[in-house]
C-alpha cells in the first residue's frame, strides 16, 4: 500500500487568462489537505504544463480555465500527456465550463470538471478517491 | 453694555450651551446602557454579523461612533472639498449616471451589431470587452491565441478591426470605454486612428481607456511590459492626451479587479487610491504640472454585496483622494481633487446555482452604487457565471438600472445617507484603514517593490482564502449555494455560444489585411517606434503612425518588447 505517499498535484493556469483567484484558493486547499502541490503560475501553454507535469512526476494535473477556451486547452493537454507517456496522470479541473462541454471532455478521457460554487472539499475528496482507487487496483 | 460685560454674557451663554450638551450626552449614555442591558438579555440569531470583508458590525450606531473630523470638514456639501457627498453640486438632478454595459464577443462585426442594439435600448455609453489575445497583445493569428479568439470578448488586432467595431457609430457623439491595460497604449492609438478615419476631430473624443497596469500586476494579470517602461507609457499618454484629447480619460484607476481577486473593501480602497497617487507621482516626476493631467484621472470600483460598506467605500474614496491631491500633491484645480468613478456590480458575487437570483443581487448592488454617488454603472447579467451574457440577460441588467433611475426615487436627493450614524462611522473607519494600509505599502518600499515582491498578491490571496473558508463552513450564507437549495440548481437558462468559426474567419481577415498594406511603411513605422522606445521621446505619435500603417497589435507589442522586455510574474500560492 502506498497510503503513506503524498499525492503530487500540478495546479495549472493554461492560456492567456489571468484570473487566478480560483487556482490559488484550490492550490492552498490541496496543500492544507496534505497534498504535494506545484503551481505553474500564469499564461502557460499546454506544452509548458505537460513538461512540468512530467518533470515533477505528478499524479494529477488540475487546470483552472475561466476563459471559455476549455474545449481547446483540455484536449490539447490530454493529448500531450498521452504522447509523453503520462496517460496515467489524472487531468481534472474547474472553471466556467458549460455542462454540455463537461460531458464532451469527459468522453475524451478528461476527469471531473468542477463549476463555480463547488466547495474545495469536493475536489479534494475526488482526487483522494481517485488516487486510492488507482493504488488498490 | 460694555465690551467686557458683553463678553462675560456670551461666555455665560456658551457655558450654559456646553452644560446642556453634557446633559444630553449623559442622557444618551444612560439610555444606551438601558438598551445594552435589553440587548444583552435577549437571544440573538446564530449568524455572522460581519461584512463580506470580515468587518465586525455593531448592532447599533449612535452619535458616539463618529470619530473623524466635524461634519463641516469631513462632509462639506456636494461638489466641494472634500467631496464626500459627491463630486458634483447637483449630481443626478442634472444628469443620471451613465448606463454603460461592458460588451464584446466574437469579431468586430458581431460586437458592432450588439453595440447598436444596446444604443437602441437606451444605453448611454459603450464599453468594449476585448478577448484574451487582445488583452495580452497577441494577434488573432498568433499561435498563443489558439482557442481564445473572440471567446471572452471581441478580437481587435489592427486598425481595420477597430474601424469595423465602430462602423456607423459616430465617435464624436458616443463616449467609449475600453478595458485594456498591458497593450492599452496600442489599442488607444487604434481608437484615435479609427476616429480620424471617421473624419472626427479627435479633440472631441470622450471616453476612457482603463490603462491601469499597477492593478494588473496586483490582481488581474493581463500585463505585457515590466513596471517601469509600462509606467513610462502611461505618463506618455497623460502628456499626449492633455494636449490632444482633453475630454478623454487616459486612465481608469481600478479597484474592481483587486476586489474580484479577493481583496476586502478596505484593501480595494487603499490599493486603488495608492495606485492612483503613484500615477500622480510619476506624472509630477516627468515634470508635468499636476493640474494638467489630474483632472482626467478617473476611477473604477466594485460594488459588492455589503450594501452600506460599499456606499461608505465610495464616499471615503472621494474624501481620501481630495485630501491627498490638495494637501500632499499640491493640486490647485478643484477638478484635480474631484474623484469621478465608474462602478460595476460584483461579478464574483454571482452564483451559477439558481442564476435568476443574480438579478436581485445585482439590483441591490446597483442601488448601493447610486447611493454612493457613482458617475457610471455596469450591471452584471444573471448568466455571467455560465458564459458571456445573452441579449435577454443584458437587457434585464440594463432595465435594472432604468428601474433604479426612474422608479425607485433614489436619484432625487443627493447623498441621502449622509448623517447616518452608521454610514458616517463606516466612512470614517474605511478612511482610517486605508491610510493605515498606505503605511504598510510604504513599508514594502512603495507600490512597485510591493508588486515585485508579491506583497499585494499575497494580501489579496489571503483575503480570498478567508472568504472561501467562511462560505465552506457555512458561516457565510450564499443563497442557493450553501443554503436554501431547492433542487432546481440545474441551470435552465439559455447561454450564449460563440461560433467556433469566429477564429478561422478572424485569421482569414488578418491574412487579407497583411496582404493589402504597404509593407515598407509597416517596417519604417515599427523601426521609428523602436527608436522612440529607446529615447525619451513620447511614444504615442509613433504608435499612432504604426496604427495608421495597419501594423498589427502583436507587431507593435513586439517592437516595444524588443526594447522594454517582458514582465516576469512572482509565482506563489
Amino acid at each position: 500500500m502506498s497510503e503513506e505517499r503524498k499525492i503530487r498535484i500540478l495546479v495549472a493556469k493554461p492560456g492567456l487568462d489571468g484570473h487566478d483567484r480560483g487556482a490559488k484558493v484550490i492550490a492552498s486547499a490541496f496543500r492544507d489537505a496534505g497534498l504535494e502541490v506545484i503551481y505553474t503560475g500564469l499564461h502557460q501553454t499546454p506544452e509548458m504544463i505537460v513538461s512540468a507535469a512530467v518533470q515533477e512526476d505528478v499524479d494529477v494535473v488540475a487546470m483552472s480555465v475561466l476563459s471559455g477556451a476549455h474545449m481547446t486547452l483540455f484536449p490539447r493537454v490530454k493529448k500531450l500527456l498521452d504522447e509523453a507517456g503520462a496517460d496515467h496522470v489524472l487531468l481534472t479541473g474547474g472553471g466556467i465550463i458549460p455542462e454540455d462541454d463537461v460531458a464532451a471532455l469527459e468522453a475524451q478521457g478528461v476527469g471531473r470538471l468542477f463549476g463555480p460554487g463547488t466547495p474545495t472539499s469536493a475536489a479534494i475528496e475526488y482526487v483522494k478517491e481517485w488516487f486510492s482507487a488507482q493504488n488498490t487496483a | 453694555m460694555s465690551t467686557i460685560e458683553k463678553e462675560l454674557e456670551s461666555r455665560a451663554e456658551l457655558a450654559s450651551v456646553l452644560r446642556a450638551r453634557e446633559r444630553e450626552l449623559a442622557e444618551l449614555k444612560a439610555r444606551l446602557a438601558e438598551w445594552e442591558e435589553a440587548f444583552e438579555s435577549t437571544p440573538k440569531r446564530d449568524a455572522l454579523f460581519t461584512t463580506v470583508s470580515g468587518r465586525e458590525i455593531d448592532p447599533l450606531y449612535t452619535e458616539l461612533d463618529r470619530s473623524g473630523a466635524p461634519d463641516h470638514e469631513a462632509l462639506g456639501v456636494p461638489g466641494t472639498f472634500p467631496f464626500t457627498r459627491g463630486p458634483y453640486p447637483t449630481m443626478y438632478r442634472t444628469r443620471l449616471w451613465t448606463m454603460r454595459q461592458f460588451a464584446g464577443f466574437a469579431t468586430a462585426e458581431e460586437t458592432n451589431a450588439r453595440y447598436k442594439y444596446l444604443l437602441q435600448h437606451g444605453q448611454t455609453g459603450l464599453s468594449v470587452a476585448f478577448d484574451f489575445p487582445t488583452l495580452m497583445g497577441f494577434d488573432s493569428d498568433h499561435p498563443r491565441s489558439l482557442g481564445e479568439v473572440g471567446v471572452c470578448g471581441v478580437a481587435i488586432s489592427s486598425l481595420a478591426d477597430m474601424e469595423q467595431l465602430f462602423d456607423e457609430i459616430p465617435l464624436d457623439e458616443v463616449s467609449v470605454s475600453m478595458t485594456i491595460n498591458g497593450p492599452a497604449i496600442i489599442l488607444f492609438c487604434f481608437y484615435v486612428a479609427a476616429a480620424e478615419k471617421q473624419g472626427v476631430d479627435v479633440s472631441e473624443l470622450r471616453g476612457t481607456v482603463q490603462n491601469d497596469i499597477l492593478k494588473e500586476y496586483q490582481a488581474q494579470h493581463a500585463w505585457v511590459f515590466p513596471p517601469e517602461p509600462a509606467l513610462r507609457c502611461i505618463v506618455d499618454m497623460f502628456a499626449w492626451c492633455s494636449e490632444h484629447t482633453p475630454k478623454y480619460n487616459p486612465i481608469s484607476i481600478s479597484g474592481y479587479h483587486i476586489r474580484e481577486a479577493g481583496a476586502t473593501a478596505a484593501e480595494e480602497l487603499a490599493f486603488t487610491l495608492r495606485n492612483g497617487f503613484e500615477y500622480v507621482e510619476r506624472g509630477i516626476a516627468r515634470g508635468l504640472d499636476v493640474d494638467s493631467f489630474a483632472p482626467r484621472l478617473s476611477f473604477f470600483f466594485d460594488v459588492h454585496n455589503d450594501f452600506f460598506e460599499e456606499i461608505a467605500k465610495l464616499r471615503a474614496a472621494r474624501r481620501i483622494w481630495a485630501r491627498g491631491m490638495k494637501e500632499k500633491y499640491g493640486a490647485k484645480n478643484p477638478d484635480s481633487w474631484r474623484l469621478r468613478t465608474h462602478c460595476q456590480t460584483a461579478g464574483v458575487s454571482l452564483t451559477a446555482q439558481q442564476p435568476e437570483n443574480n438579478i436581485v443581487r445585482v439590483a441591490y448592488q446597483a442601488m448601493a452604487a447610486a447611493l454612493g454617488g457613482t458617475q457610471s454603472l455596469h450591471t452584471n447579467s444573471m448568466d455571467e457565471t455560465l458564459s458571456l451574457p445573452t441579449e435577454k440577460a443584458v437587457r434585464i441588467a440594463l432595465r435594472t438600472q432604468q428601474i433604479l433611475a426612474y422608479e425607485s426615487g433614489v436619484p432625487n436627493t443627493i447623498d441621502p445617507l449622509a448623517g447616518s450614524y452608521f454610514v458616517e462611522s463606516l466612512t470614517d473607519d474605511l478612511e482610517r484603514e486605508a491610510l493605515e494600509l498606505f503605511d504598510e505599502i510604504d513599508e514594502q518600499g512603495g507600490v512597485v517593490p510591493g508588486i515585485e515582491q508579491g506583497w499585494f498578491q499575497r494580501e489579496i490571496a489571503a483575503s480570498a482564502m478567508r472568504q472561501q473558508g467562511e462560505v465552506e463552513s457555512g458561516d457565510r450564507v450564499i443563497v442557493g449555494v450553501n443554503d436554501f437549495l431547492d433542487g432546481s440548481e440545474k441551470v435552465e437558462i439559455d447561454t450564449l455560444k460563440i461560433d467556433p468559426e469566429v477564429e478561422s474567419r478572424q485569421v482569414a481577415r488578418m491574412a487579407a489585411i497583411r496582404a493589402a498594406r504597404d509593407s515598407d511603411r509597416v517596417e519604417q513605422t515599427l523601426s521609428a517606434l523602436r527608436d522612440a522606445c529607446r529615447s525619451d521621446e513620447n511614444v504615442v505619435p509613433r504608435i499612432l503612425d504604426c496604427a495608421r500603417a495597419y501594423c498589427t497589435l502583436y507587431e507593435i507589442r513586439a517592437a516595444m518588447e524588443d526594447v522594454f522586455g517582458a514582465f516576469k510574474e512572482p509565482v506563489f500560492f
